[in-house]
């Protein structure tokens, strides 16, 4: 899944660099994902994993890392984690 | 209030300081009003007599590219309101009128002018300061005054359709802005402590469209965007907002690319006073005779 997780970063999240060099714990934000970006990152996560991002995750915290994006995703579709 | 009036919106209209239209926040202004709005308008200009802003005044109606630059569509595209008028021929002007007659639809010859109704007053000030190049090293500080419009039809009399904003706006480093709002977050206590309203000030957030809004408004409350100078009107659980602090970070000066001196993008940050909201929680607090406010706050308004 991270390496979904990379590819949907490199097209949505508009970093400044490539999500091959940040670690799965590094803060996005701090590497400059704005909030605009995390929408279009959700939206598109939604949509490869086909999920649906419940109310008690739309915040900024569950975007803030891969790890924070895998965990939600792992709550939300636990198949997904092989893939 | 008034004894056989259900709400403080019925009072008003039968005391005539507000005037129905027929359509939920939509309302007309007796003299009395607009005093109170101009008696508030000139305690503004004395409180940011200091700040060397330059007056800039523009209509109510913004250029639709410049609109949609803005982004205002991804946030809010609930509340934006798009000019149309009619484009048609002699034989559609017929039809409309045969439609209209008959009590049918009538829009399918109106089509987008380019204009859109300003949906806050600062918005036509950074296309405007973009075009003039960089910043000066101190920056830029612009005194705005604008009716506004948002599409949020309610019974609520401080949530109106058509309202105005008064605002500062900052344009500058992080450190310049940040300090302007810290500064005016002070200010705006004393300017209503001034008017006797109770308030509290809180963070806040704005009304973000749909499931991607509610990551947008975490995140605005998170950092401490936006702060709102509440005033209990319509209820103490839901206070309303009259006065708000928003420090935008880069996103006006990234999307209009305007530049400091030395060659950052720039961050901005406002302050707005909804000149009716601030005029309706005086008569809310004070009552609906304005010859019985208290002799202090009839003063600071020139009444």
């Amino acid at each position: 899944m991270m390496d979904t997780l990379r590819q949907l970063i490199d097209k949505h999240a508009r970093l400044p660099v490539a999500a091959g060099t940040l670690a799965p714990a590094q803060d996005l934000y701090a590497a400059g994902l704005t909030s605009f970006a995390a929408v279009q990152l959700m939206l598109a996560l939604e949509e490869a994993f086909d999920i649906e991002f419940p109310e008690r995750m739309l915040n900024r915290r569950s975007f803030a890392t891969m790890n924070s994006i895998t965990t939600c995703i792992n709550e939300l579709r636990p198949q997904a984690l092989a893939s | 209030m008034c004894e056989s009036c259900p709400t403080l919106l019925d009072s008003l209209i039968h005391k005539g300081v507000l005037i129905e239209t027929g359509v939920d926040g939509l309302y007309g202004r007796s003299g009395l009003f607009e005093q109170i709005v101009d008696g508030f308008d000139r305690m503004i200009s004395r409180t940011g007599a200091d700040q060397a802003a330059e007056v800039l005044r523009f209509p109510p109606g913004m250029n639709r590219a410049l609109f949609e630059k803005s982004g205002y569509l991804k946030s809010f595209p609930q509340l934006a309101g798009t000019v149309h008028s009619f484009a048609g021929n002699d034989r559609d002007h017929a039809a409309l009128l045969d439609r209209l007659a008959r009590g049918e639809d009538w829009s399918e010859k109106q089509e987008m002018t380019d204009v859109v109704l300003t949906p806050a007053a600062c918005y036509p000030v950074y296309p405007t300061v973009a075009r003039r190049g960089p910043l000066p090293a101190d920056g830029l500080v612009f005194d705005l005054n604008s009716y506004c419009f948002r599409h949020e039809p309610s019974k609520e009399p401080t949530r109106m359709q058509m309202f105005r904003m008064r605002e500062y706006v900052r344009v500058g480093t992080p450190d310049q802005v940040v300090a302007f709002r810290q500064t005016w977050l002070d200010r705006g206590k004393i300017l209503i402590d001034k008017l006797r309203l109770p308030y509290k000030v809180d963070i806040a957030n704005d009304p973000f469209f749909g499931r991607a809004g509610r990551v947008m408004a975490s995140s605005q409350r998170d950092l401490g965007l936006k702060f709102e100078l509440l005033v209990p009107v319509n209820s103490e659980k839901n206070p309303t907002a009259c006065l708000s602090f928003n420090y935008h970070q880069d996103h006006f000066g990234s999307t209009w690319d305007i530049r400091t001196e030395t060659g950052e993008v720039a961050h901005t940050a406002c302050v707005g006073f909804g000149m009716e909201r601030v005029t309706i929680a005086l008569f809310k607090h004070h009552g609906l005779d304005v010859s019985k406010w208290p002799a202090e706050v009839r003063d600071a308004l020139s009444l």
